[in-house]
C-alpha cells in the first residue's frame, strides 16, 4: 500500500497513483461539540500537513442527517471515514493523536 | 395462554388484574409461559437484560419479544443486531413462522445490522457513542417503536477500543433507552463469574433473566430463571423452556396457586363394577387417577377402558404411550374386547407414542402441553408415567407431573396414569412418589395362592367419594375387564380357582345337606308308616282276642246253660220233688 510519504510534498511512488492521488475523507459529527470541534481542526491540520493540496473533507452533521450513519455503519462520534483511497478505513476519536491517525489513513506503516 | 392471575403476594404486580393496588405497567412478551411466570410482562419502559451462554437461545427470546409484540400487541420494534446480519437473522425465525420482511414492509419492525469490524478501526482520541444513539434514535422514531432489542451489545467491547469510554456511554446509552420509554431487551454472553462477560447487570438493573442449557444423563434441557425483577413479583425457580418449531416456550414449573376449580360432576370409569366400588359413579372429572400395580396387572387395560368410556361419550380423549405404539395398543386392547380403532378414526381418540429417552422431561412436558392445547382432550392418559423415572432423576419427574397434573386441572381434564411397581412387599408406594398429588389411586395386586396368580384391585384412596375398602378379584375377559366378588368366608380371602373350588366345594356340601334331610324325611315318613303298621297290627291282635275272648265266653256260657239243662234233664228223671 501507499508508503512513506512523509514529506508535505508527498511524492508518490505506489502504481495506485490514480486513486491515491485524493483523500476523500468524511467527518461524522454529531453537533458542535468540543470532540467534534477538535476532530475537525486536528484534521485540517493533518491533511494540510500530509496531503495537501490532494483531499477532500466532507463534514457530515449526524443531527441534520441521522439517516446516513446506517450508511457508513457510525457508531462512535466522531469517526473519520476514509472512503478513498480503498480500502474504507475508519478512524474514531477526536484525532489528537497524529501518529495514529496517519496509521489509520495508511499514510504511515502499522507496526 | 392461561394467565396466572391468582397470585397471593402484596407487592405490585400483573398489569392485566390492576387492582387498587398500583402496578408496575408491563409489556408481554406473547411468549408462553414467561408472562406467567413474570406477572405480565417485562417491565415497560425499562431495560431488561437477558443472559446466556452461546446458544441458549438469547437472540430468539429477544426477537420473538420484538416480532410478538408487533404481531400481537401492535407495539413496533427495532431490533438492531450486532452479531448477525439482516439476512441471516430473517432466515434463521423465518422457520418459526416469522416474516421479518412482512413486518419491516408494515412499518412494525425495524431490523438494524451494526457492523463493526475491529481491523478497519483506528483509535485517535476520545470518542462517544452519539452516532449509535441517533442511529437508534432515527429507528424508533421512524416507527414509532415501543419496543427495542439489542442483540448483543458486548460486541461492542470486542469491536470498539476503550472499554471505559464504552462503559460509560452504555449506561449513559439505558439511561436514554429509559428515557425514551421504550421497553428494551439487551442480551449479554453469560462470563464466568458474573452474569455477563463485561458485567452489563450492573447498568441493566431493571430485570435480568438469565437463560441456561444443560446436559445431564445426555439429555440437554433449557433453563430459565428471573433473578431480578425490580418492583415486582416474580417466579424465582427455574423454569425449563423449549424452543420448538413454535418458538419458545416456558413452562411454569408451578403455578403459583392452588386456585383449580374442583368440578362435582362424575365420570365412568368405564367399568361398572368399578364405578359402583367409586361411590357408584367413577372419578370425578378434572381428578387425577393413578393406577398402580406390578407389570401385567391390568393398568393399561383400564386405561383403555377409561378412553373407550370418554369417546363412547362423545368426549375427546388423548393417549399418550410411552412403551407401545398406537397400533400395539389397539390390538392388544381388541383382544380383550375394546376396540379403540372406530375412535382412533373418528378422530376422538389421539394417540401419541413417544419412546421417553426421545427426550428430555421438559421438552416431553412441553409436547403434552402443545398437544392438549391443539386437542383439547378432556381426558389424558399416561400409560406408564414410570418410564420417565430413569436414573435418580425422581424429583424433576415429580416436578414434571406436578406441572402436568396442574395444568390438566386448571383445564378440567382427567388424567389418567398408570404406574408400574416393581413387585414387593411395598406396592403403595408409586415408583415415582407422586401420591400427595393424586386424587384417586387404584391399585391392582397380585394374588398368589394356591400355585396361581390372580389380579386383585382395590381403591387406595380416592378423595372426596365414598369408597368401597373391598378387594375385587380382577378379571380380564374377551368383553373387557370385570371385576368379581372376591371369597371371603373362613377360610380367608380366595380368587381365581381357589375361588371356584371353594364355591364347588361349598354347593357339594349344599347338596349334600339337602340330601340328607330328604332322606330324613324320607325316614321319618317310613317310621311313621311302620309306626302305622303296628298300629294296625296290634288292633287286628286285639280284635283277635277279643273275638276269640267273646267266642270262649259264648262257649263257656253254652256250656253253663248246657250244664243246667242236664242238671234239670237229671233232676226231672229223678223226679226230684223241688
Amino acid at each position: 500500500m501507499t508508503t512513506k510519504p512523509t514529506t508535505p510534498s508527498a511524492p508518490e511512488t505506489e502504481p495506485a497513483q490514480a486513486e491515491s492521488d485524493t483523500f476523500i475523507l468524511r467527518l461524522y459529527v454529531a453537533g458542535q461539540t468540543p470532540k467534534s470541534m477538535a476532530a475537525f481542526s486536528n484534521l485540517k491540520t493533518i491533511c494540510e500537513d500530509h496531503l495537501a493540496g490532494r483531499y477532500q473533507i466532507e463534514v457530515i452533521d449526524l443531527l441534520e442527517n441521522p439517516q446516513l450513519a446506517r450508511g457508513d455503519q457510525i457508531l462512535a462520534i466522531p469517526t473519520l471515514v476514509r472512503k478513498l483511497p480503498e480500502p474504507v478505513r475508519k478512524i474514531i476519536g477526536d484525532l489528537s493523536n497524529t501518529e495514529r491517525v496517519l496509521v489509520g489513513l495508511d499514510l504511515r506503516p502499522r507496526e | 395462554m392461561a394467565p396466572l392471575e391468582s397470585e397471593t403476594k402484596p407487592k405490585p404486580e400483573t398489569k392485566p388484574i390492576a387492582k387498587s393496588r398500583p402496578q408496575l405497567p408491563k409489556s408481554p412478551t406473547g411468549i408462553q409461559g414467561l408472562d406467567e411466570i413474570t406477572g405480565g410482562g417485562l417491565p415497560q419502559g425499562r431495560p431488561t437484560l437477558i443472559c446466556g451462554s452461546a446458544g441458549c437461545g438469547k437472540t430468539l427470546l429477544a426477537m420473538e419479544f420484538i416480532v410478538r409484540g408487533a404481531m400481537q400487541y401492535d407495539e413496533p420494534g427495532v431490533f438492531m443486531a450486532f452479531e448477525e446480519n439482516e439476512k441471516d437473522l430473517t432466515q434463521n425465525v423465518a422457520s418459526l413462522g416469522f416474516d421479518l420482511n412482512d413486518l419491516i414492509a408494515r412499518q412494525m419492525m425495524v431490523l438494524d445490522f451494526v457492523y463493526i469490524e475491529r481491523s478497519e478501526i483506528e483509535e485517535t482520541g476520545e470518542f462517544d457513542l452519539e452516532g449509535l444513539f441517533i442511529r437508534l434514535g432515527l429507528a424508533i422514531d421512524a416507527i414509532g417503536a415501543k419496543r427495542v432489542v439489542l442483540d448483543t451489545i458486548e460486541s461492542l467491547f470486542s469491536g470498539l477500543p476503550n472499554p471505559l469510554i464504552l462503559r460509560a456511554e452504555l449506561r449513559r446509552l439505558f439511561r436514554w433507552l429509559k428515557d425514551k420509554g421504550v421497553t428494551a431487551i439487551i442480551t449479554g454472553e453469560r462470563g464466568d463469574e458474573t452474569l455477563t462477560r463485561q458485567g452489563l447487570e450492573e447498568y441493566v438493573s431493571d430485570c435480568v433473566i438469565v437463560l441456561d442449557h444443560r446436559v445431564s444423563d445426555q439429555v440437554c434441557s433449557r433453563r430459565l430463571r428471573v433473578v431480578k425483577y425490580r418492583g415486582s413479583t416474580h417466579g424465582t425457580n427455574e423454569y425449563p423452556f423449549l424452543i420448538d418449531e413454535d418458538g419458545f416456550a416456558v413452562l411454569p414449573v408451578t403455578s403459583l396457586g392452588l386456585q383449580h376449580i374442583a368440578s362435582t360432576d362424575r365420570i365412568p370409569t368405564g367399568v361398572a363394577q368399578l364405578d359402583a366400588m367409586l361411590g357408584g359413579a367413577g372419578y370425578y372429572r378434572g381428578s387425577s387417577v393413578v393406577v398402580s400395580g406390578t407389570a401385567g396387572t391390568g393398568k393399561s387395560s383400564l386405561a383403555a377402558h377409561f378412553a373407550e368410556a370418554a369417546c363412547r361419550r362423545g368426549e375427546r380423549a388423548l393417549y399418550f404411550a410411552f412403551e407401545e405404539s398406537p397400533h400395539q395398543i389397539m390390538r392388544n386392547m381388541r383382544s380383550i374386547g375394546i376396540d379403540l380403532e372406530p375412535w382412533a378414526r373418528q378422530g376422538l381418540l389421539r394417540f401419541c407414542a413417544n419412546r421417553p429417552s426421545f427426550a428430555g422431561l421438559e421438552m416431553h412436558l412441553t409436547t403434552m402441553h402443545k398437544m392438549i392445547h391443539d386437542f383439547e382432550p378432556q381426558v389424558v392418559i399416561l400409560d406408564p408415567l414410570t418410564s420417565f423415572a430413569i436414573g435418580g432423576n425422581e424429583t424433576e419427574v415429580k416436578s414434571m407431573l406436578m406441572r402436568l397434573v396442574d395444568m390438566l386441572k386448571t383445564q378440567q381434564i382427567t388424567g389418567f396414569f398408570t404406574s408400574l411397581t416393581a413387585a414387593g412387599p411395598v406396592l403403595e408406594h408409586t415408583q415415582v412418589a407422586i401420591s400427595s398429588l393424586i386424587d384417586t389411586w387404584l391399585l391392582l395386586r397380585d394374588i398368589e395362592i394356591g400355585g396361581e396368580r390372580n389380579r386383585g384391585l382395590y381403591v387406595l384412596k380416592s378423595r372426596g367419594m365414598a369408597h368401597s375398602n373391598q378387594i375385587r378379584e380382577f378379571l380380564l375377559t374377551d368383553h373387557g375387564v370385570e371385576l368379581r366378588e372376591v371369597y371371603v368366608g373362613p377360610g380367608g380371602v380366595l380368587t381365581g380357582s381357589s375361588r371356584l373350588a371353594q364355591e364347588a366345594q361349598e354347593q357339594a356340601v349344599k347338596l349334600t345337606r339337602e340330601q340328607e334331610i330328604e332322606r330324613r324325611q324320607l325316614e321319618l315318613e317310613r317310621k311313621r308308616k311302620a309306626l302305622e303298621a303296628q298300629i294296625a297290627a296290634m288292633h287286628a291282635e286285639f280284635e283277635a282276642q277279643a273275638a276269640e275272648t267273646m267266642k270262649i265266653i259264648e262257649q263257656e256260657q253254652a256250656r253253663e246253660a248246657l250244664l243246667e239243662q242236664e242238671r234239670l234233664d237229671m233232676g226231672r228223671s229223678r223226679k226230684a220233688d223241688r
